[in-house]
Order: C-alpha cells, then structure tokens, then sequence
C-alpha cells in the first residue's frame, strides 16, 4: 500500500502505529530514507496524523495516513472536517476486532464507521478491497479520484489482507496519477462553523446534489457467476474472495449461486445492484460484523422484494468451506 | 500617548468591522500581528489557521489565505502545511482552551519537535465562545460557569513556562570574530494586550524565529469582560492582576 501511495504521487505521510496498519507507516519511512522528495511525520496521536494529512492537503501535497479500530475513532475528528471543507485527504483502515481495542486481527466492523464516521452525511469514497492486487490498485486509485472530486477517500482493507503475503503487478511510478494543487492560497479564506442553520443547510444540500450527479462515475462492482443465478452472496472485502470459492463448489454440485460484491461501500453501487440482485430469489449476506453491510444495502435497495438472509461473523472469518455449507442450508431453507 | 497606526495593509476591509465583543482583547493581538506582517512584508508567504473558540471569528480577519480548523487542532494541521510547503510562515491561533486543554498534546509535541511553526495563544483564562467555563488556565478561586463557587484546585497552567524544559534552547556560539550571537533555538514568551507594543516586539521574534526554522509560540493575556463580568475599570484591575500571576516577558 506504501508503494502504491509513492507511485500514485503521494509525497508525505503522517501516523500513529497501530496494528495491523503499522506496517505502512514502517514502509513508508523507509522509503523517505531513500527518495528525499517524500516526507514523514509519526505523529502524537491520530488527531494529529489527521490534521496533519489535512495541512499537507490544504497546501496542495498528495497526503495520506494510515489507522484501524480505535484509531479510526479519533481520527474521525479530522476526516469530518475534510468532508466539510472538501480536502482530498486518503486514508487506509485496515479493519480490527470491534469494539473498543477488542482484536488486532480481523473484522469488517469499521464499515459504518468508515463510510459515515463524523458528524455529517457521509460524502466520502470508500473503497473495499479483496486481495493484494487490489489493494495495490484501488490505493492507487484513491489519490487520484480524491483529489478529482475533492471526497475524503479511504482504502478499507482488514488485518487478514494488512498481514497477506504476495506478489503483485505494480506499474511505473513515473506514471503518476495525482493532479494535486494548492488548495490554502492567496484570497482564500476558509470556514467550517456557521451562524445560521439555513446557511450550513444550503451547503449540506449542494453537497449532497454534487455527490449524486458524480456517485455514478465514481460506483464500483465485482460480480461472479451472477448470470442465471438464483441465490446471489453479497459480500464485500476478504470475505467475497471465499464466496468465490464456495460458489465455484456450488455451482459444481448444481447450486444456481453467484456473487454481488460492492467495491465502493461509499457510494453505494446502488444502479448495478437493482440490476443484478432485483432478479434472484434469495439474497444471501455474508460479513464479519452484524449487519454492517447489509445495512448498506438495505438504505440503498429497499424496494427489492427478493427474501434477504444474514450470515453474520462479527470478527470471525470466512472459509469457503463453510460459506458452502452454510449457502447449502439456507438454500434449502 | 503614542497614537497606534491605522489599520494594517494585510487587514480584510470588507470584514470590519470585526466580530469580537466590546472589550475583547483578540483584536489587539491581531492588529499588532498584522503590523508585525506589513513590516516585515511577508504578507505573500504568511498562512494563518485558526482555532475553534473566539479565535475562529479571526476566519476572514486578514487577506491572507485563512482556515478554520478543528478545537484544538490547529497546531497538528500548521505542521502538516508547513512540512509540505516550507516556504510558508505558517500562524497557528488558538485559545488557551484549544492551546493547553483539547490540544495540550499537540502544543507539547510540537515544540518538542522544534517544528517550524508560530502558535500565538490569546489566554484570557476561560472558554469565552462556549459562556465562560473553566480553563486550565483559570486562576484560583475565579468564579466562572463551571466554578460557580470559585475555582478550587490550585492548578493554573503556565503554558510557556511549562514548553520551557522541552524546548530547544538558545544556543550561543563564539563566532570566528569571537562575537557571542545567538544561533537559532524556540522562542517562548508572554505578552499582554495592557502593553500591545511590547507584545508586538514578541510576535515579530516569534516569526522571525519560524524563518530560522524553529519553534516559536507567544501567549498573550487577553480581557473578556463579557465572561468576566467585569466592567471597564475591573477588567483593567483584572489584567494587572492577572499580569502578576502570568508572568510577563520571553523566557
């Protein structure tokens, strides 16, 4: 994900370690050792490494920081801020045991907090990966959208893909895909506290007009076998690479089973999923947190009259073994 | 007495009048800062981050380009423009609130760090913006909203004073004339709005520390008359007495 981030353009970093996200920052100064154009900071807390993401952003820097769990709760603080003023910030979560400081392993339970952490609406972009390519890709990705739509942006990955060894297919940093300039400049004044209600609700309301018209560029989507399937998996993160799995088992022994897998929690992809999932017979959701996911979904597609079942493994993990097992009892359901 | 220069070239007409309250001490501090700006010409390369608090009504009070930023966290957002953009002077301007409570954390890092960067707080011993309640720098026995009975605990925090055993000191080195000069180290001190001039010397120091590429932070004693209850001739009477208990001077 460090790697990605320089070859995205991004210049400096700032984080508090925490595991499982730790790594990068560790990554990242080694990196600053070697090209003298990046910088570091470790900061005194993740208040700071979001604020100080914000400052590097305000002055036109590709910056981005790196958190998980508890971490991600103070540093909302920061990414709050960056979605009223409209600064670029990128952060990687990479999901711990929930709640409190519970696990440093796995979860999918900063989903919610993640897409709506903050006292706002929730305009962000929110990028759930599957696997180390996509980590490497979609981190890439993140730079350059933030900075096109001025979103706060976040990668949510999970301590299973933080701890993940492999080879991946990166491409030349020289193709950089960044277009960042100074925000904080000469005749700008900015401001996030307001006297009046209907001013702040006049922006809110523009805001949310602006995050509509462009959701559709920005919604992206995994689909698997999901043509002629009767019972559609909807999952997202780690957890849909062994719904791959299971469902290529399923599909072998004559289960009709595909897979909806939203790659952007934030925006939702609202468009794709009526299409898809507005013709199964059965929904089936899968996801290491109670209902974070479908939750999502439902706020999105609550009209779809298909007969919706959740699997839930708050901070558990899925193997496809069980996923077929699982999609076998409930099919017959 | 000396007559005070107009209004500072770096002022936003179009803003003024200002937004403090009668008696308010924020307009002192920023009249005698955006001085120090239009002498020392650095308009162009100043950035000035304001606080949550009072200091947040100081959002449009200069040309210069300005944000808001979050209690407390001002500091941390400074430090994140001037690493990526060192040619910068970067202002940070909070209250004693967001200063030694909220952003304790971040006031002590910084200056730990020597970041290059100029905190100016304006500590006028209590939250004014929320309605007057107790601030680390509250003095005992003072009555504010949250101390109904008078502040009990004897804890009074003395910001530079408390940055002064972590901050980079002044080293002095023999130069090859054997002139003694002062080689860059932070700058700590306190001024008042009673002595504008002298806390203007402070400010400019303060900045002038920054471009050498050190940490500089300057308290400035301020009135709220409005949180003090006081009128005119007991908010003078405040300040000399608060003057006593925060001492004035560079440290």
């Amino acid at each position: 994900m460090a790697q990605a981030a320089k070859d995205a353009g991004a210049k400096i970093m700032f984080g508090y370690p925490i595991t499982p996200s730790s790594e990068i920052l560790e990554t990242w100064a080694k990196f600053c050792l070697k090209d003298t154009s990046l910088s570091i900071l470790q900061t005194e807390d993740e208040m700071a490494a979001g604020f100080g993401t914000i400052g590097a952003c305000l002055a036109g820097m590709p910056a981005f920081t790196a958190t998980a769990g508890p971490g991600n709760v103070l540093i909302q603080d920061a990414f709050s801020m960056a979605e009223a003023l409209r600064i670029p910030t990128v952060a990687m979560i990479i999901q711990r045991g929930g709640m409190s400081t519970s696990t440093v392993i796995y979860s999918q339970e900063e989903v919610r907090l993640t897409c709506f952490g903050g006292n706002g609406e929730g305009f962000r972009i929110v990028y759930s990966t599957s696997g180390l390519q996509e980590l490497y890709d979609y981190t890439r990705k993140a730079f350059k959208v933030a900075w096109q739509y001025r979103w706060p942006t976040f990668i949510l990955a999970d301590g299973y893909q933080g701890k993940m060894m492999g080879e991946v297919q990166t491409v030349d940093s020289k193709q950089q895909t960044v277009d960042s300039k100074p925000i904080l400049k000469q005749g700008v004044n900015l401001r996030n506290c307001y006297n009046l209600e209907e001013e702040i609700g006049e922006i809110i309301v523009n805001y949310s007009d602006e995050y509509n018209r462009v959701r559709e560029r920005i919604e992206e989507y995994d689909e698997y076998q999901i043509n002629g399937a009767e019972i559609i998996l909807l999952a997202h993160g780690i957890v849909a690479a062994a719904c791959k799995i299971a469902i290529d088992k399923l599909r072998k022994n004559g289960w009709k089973v595909g897979l909806f897998r939203p790659i952007t929690l934030r925006p939702f992809p609202t468009k794709a999923a009526s299409k898809l999932l507005g013709q199964a017979k059965k929904i089936i959701v899968l996801e290491s947190a109670i209902g974070q996911l479908a939750e999502l979904f439902k706020n999105e597609l609550y009209w779809i009259n298909v007969p919706l079942m959740e699997i839930n493994k708050p901070a558990v993990g899925f193997t496809p073994e069980e996923i077929y097992k699982q999609v076998c009892f409930f099919a017959k359901a | 007495m000396k007559q005070l220069p107009r209004f500072p070239k770096c002022y936003k007409i179009e803003s003024k009048p200002h937004k403090f309250c009668p008696g308010c001490g924020h307009p002192i501090v920023l009249k005698m800062l955006g001085q120090v700006i239009d002498e020392m010409g650095i308009g162009q390369q100043v950035v000035f981050l304001v606080d949550i608090g009072c200091s947040l009504l100081a959002w449009d009070f200069y040309n210069l380009p300005t944000s808001q930023t979050h209690h407390g966290r001002t500091v941390p957002t400074a430090v994140g423009f001037k690493m990526a953009d060192p040619g910068k002077i970067v202002i940070a301007y909070v209250g004693d609130g967001g200063a030694y409570a909220i952003g304790l954390q971040h006031t002590l890092t910084s200056c730990l760090r020597n970041d290059p960067i100029t905190t100016i707080v304006v500590n006028n011993t209590l939250y004014a913006m929320t309605g007057g309640q107790s601030a680390p720098t509250t003095i005992d026995k003072q009555i504010t909203t949250t101390t109904p009975g008078g502040k009990s605990e004897f804890t009074t925090l003395r910001g530079p004073e408390l940055l002064k055993s972590i901050a980079k000191p002044q080293v002095y080195f023999e130069s090859s004339r054997n002139k003694v000069l002062p080689k860059a180290g932070s700058y700590l001190a306190r001024g008042s709005t009673n002595s504008p001039l002298v806390l203007k010397q402070y400010l400019k120091k303060a900045l002038e520390t920054q471009i050498k590429g050190n940490f500089s932070l300057v308290e400035a004693i301020s009135a709220c008359p409005v949180n003090w209850r006081t009128n005119a001739e007991q908010t003078i009477k405040r300040m000399i007495e608060l003057e006593k208990i925060f001492k004035l001077g560079e440290l």
